[in-house]
């Protein structure tokens, strides 16, 4: 399955990572490479399998709805790139 | 005080409880061995100051006569890690200046052992690599150097900063993480030991997410014994991480003197690769022989699906890495880039964050996740990883534990196989399976190449049976004997 470069501007839209236009072709034939070589695992008859999303061979554990945690408003904003009056900052997001 | 560094974690702590030396002389020749380091790029953070502290504590509880497991015992933190108030930057530029409101489970775990903290290694860029060529903060060198050639050699990776700080003598231990083999092939170019657990044997809770269904925590260092050590201590089931399983922890420790008499040792063909290099071979060949003279008995197997690992693990992590690396968006931590919009922010946020092998999987993962490709991509991977495991558990009805080689070859030259990102994932394909199925396995060195490099075989176990790993591998050890030392050693010579 080989990549066009319209392609992996699509992909890397959908994956909110700016690609400069003049990267778009190389990573096209990387990434092309990189799915030819994962297409072998057509070779591997898989009818009727189940998927394996984990190994953890257990039920979900359920817990009581508490509060256990919080109180750290401050320590978390800390590490905010932008913070103010208690809350994070980002660009206008409404006209 | 060279010689404290070169101790084992065993003999550290007996030396400690038999008050040869006091926690401090310990933490101060370890301090001036990882400043002597530096030329390795092993350690981002130093944290000398933490270091005096946490080894004056623990002084104070040896001489009261409480010393814990790891009482004042100096190691070393992969930055994958979060470490409260220490920055943790999983070795991107995106997370430049983090630093965690919170303590990992696993570290917490350890200095509630009463280990002491040296700082933060160097890593592959979110766990992404197996050279230590792809953290945004440099690359780490292999303290070891091949016979009549100078060039510097990389350490493998992930856990590139642990491993080549520990076979410097640059810490006693180090944590490492393991996803497709980010703790063995280190180990294994290195000449260390290193130990990936049954995944949910440690929790994953403040580690930094990479691909959350194969994750996991483990030991390095330089005896088998020590990672026994050392993962009892790290080990336990953690309420914040669903994953972790909620089985108790066995005396690790113990289980490194267990006889291997009439366990069978399972050797899978399809470990046999053509063309590879007649060292590693003759190493296998070795092992096998050592561990038939410890009165083991060998049984050829089948791994019919191994050569398939390494392509559907390129499926299911860069998938996973692609949904856990949503959350690096510049509103909550680390770097932002501005953009006009918010959307325009983010874009740019993650352009500048991300290095290229980074960006490379999310946007494989992006793509097998997308509408239209989904089934054809990451339905049919998690189809062959249940084969895989099926594969694994079959075997396992006819031996105790698996043989192979670590990896396909020793170090090579920092700057080698950076062209080509298949080759480079090549690096993992004796380690990747048992990553898929959940299985604990440990490499240990057990010779050295044509040219002076160190080679590990792998001991790979039933589902939380690290306790036969264990014992098969000390008896390796050995029988091995390996005692050769790399070209630098910040902490001088034992």
């Amino acid at each position: 399955m080989a990549l066009d470069k319209a392609t992996v501007a699509r992909i890397a839209a959908l994956a909110r990572i700016k690609v400069p236009d003049g990267e778009q072709e190389h990573l096209a034939s990387e990434l092309s490479n990189i799915l030819a070589w994962i297409a072998q695992l057509n070779e591997v008859p898989t009818e009727g399998v189940e998927p394996m999303a984990s190994v953890a061979d257990m039920r979900l554990p359920v817990r009581d709805d508490v509060v256990t945690d919080g109180n750290v408003r401050e320590r978390i904003l800390a590490n905010a790139p932008q913070a103010q009056r208690g809350f994070f900052v980002v660009p206008k997001v409404v006209e | 005080m060279t010689g404290l560094t070169g101790l084992t974690i065993a003999a550290a702590r007996d030396g400690l409880r038999q008050k040869k030396f006091s926690a401090r002389e310990l933490a101060e020749a370890h301090i001036a061995a990882v400043a002597a380091a530096r030329p390795l790029n092993a350690y981002l953070v130093e944290t000398p100051e933490r270091t005096l502290a946490m080894a004056a504590d623990a002084d104070k509880r040896l001489a009261a006569g409480e010393g814990r497991a790891l009482e004042g015992l100096p190691i070393g933190i992969k930055d994958l890690f979060c470490t409260e108030d220490v920055a943790t930057t999983a070795g991107s530029r995106i997370l430049e200046g983090f630093r965690p409101p919170y303590e990992s489970t696993v570290t917490a775990n350890l200095w509630r052992a009463g280990a002491v903290m040296l700082g933060k290694l160097n890593m592959d860029e979110f766990a992404m690599g197996s050279a230590n060529v792809t953290s945004a903060f440099g690359a780490v060198e292999n303290p070891w150097r091949r016979r009549h050639d100078n060039r510097p050699l990389v350490p493998g990776g992930s856990s590139g900063g642990s491993a080549a700080a520990v076979a410097a003598r640059a810490a006693l231990a180090a944590t490492g993480t393991d996803t497709g083999g980010s703790i063995r092939q280190p180990a294994s170019f290195c000449g260390i030991v290193g130990l990936k657990p049954t995944y949910g044997r440690c929790s994953r809770w403040g580690i930094v997410a990479f691909a959350s269904s194969l994750d996991q925590a483990g030991p390095m260092t330089r005896t088998v014994r020590d990672a026994a050590i050392m993962l009892g201590a790290m080990a336990g089931h953690d309420a914040k991480d669903s994953t972790s399983a909620p089985i108790a922890v066995p005396d690790f420790e113990a289980a490194c003197a267990r006889p291997v008499r009439g366990l069978r040792i399972g050797i899978p063909r399809e470990y046999r690769l053509d063309g590879g290099p007649a060292e590693i071979e003759a190493l296998w060949q070795q092992g096998r022989r050592w561990l038939e003279a410890a009165g083991a008995s060998i049984v050829e197997i089948s791994l019919p699906l191994t050569k398939y690992a390494l392509p559907a693990y390129y499926i299911i992590a860069p998938a996973e890495a692609s949904s856990n690396l949503a959350r690096y968006d510049g509103v909550r931590f680390g770097l932002r880039v501005p953009g006009e919009s918010l959307e325009a922010m983010y874009e740019e946020t993650r352009g500048a964050g991300f290095g290229v092998e980074v960006r490379r999987r999310v946007l494989i993962g992006t793509y097998v996740l997308s509408a239209g490709y989904y089934d054809a991509y990451y339905l049919k991977a998690q189809k062959v990883r249940t084969l895989i495991a099926r594969d694994f558990a079959s075997a396992f009805e006819n031996c105790d534990a698996i043989l192979t080689p670590t990896a396909p070859s020793s170090a090579f030259a920092i700057g080698e196989k950076m062209d080509d990102p298949v080759a480079m994932y090549l690096n993992d394909v004796f380690t990747v399976p048992s990553s898929l199925a959940g299985l604990p396995a440990i490499s240990l060195p057990a010779g050295l190449s044509d040219d002076g490099l160190p080679l590990g075989l792998q001991v790979i176990g039933r589902a939380f049976d690290e306790e036969t790993v264990l014992a098969v591998a000390a008896a390796l050890e050995a029988a091995a004997g390996f005692s050769a030392e790399p070209a630098f050693l910040a902490g001088g010579r034992a």
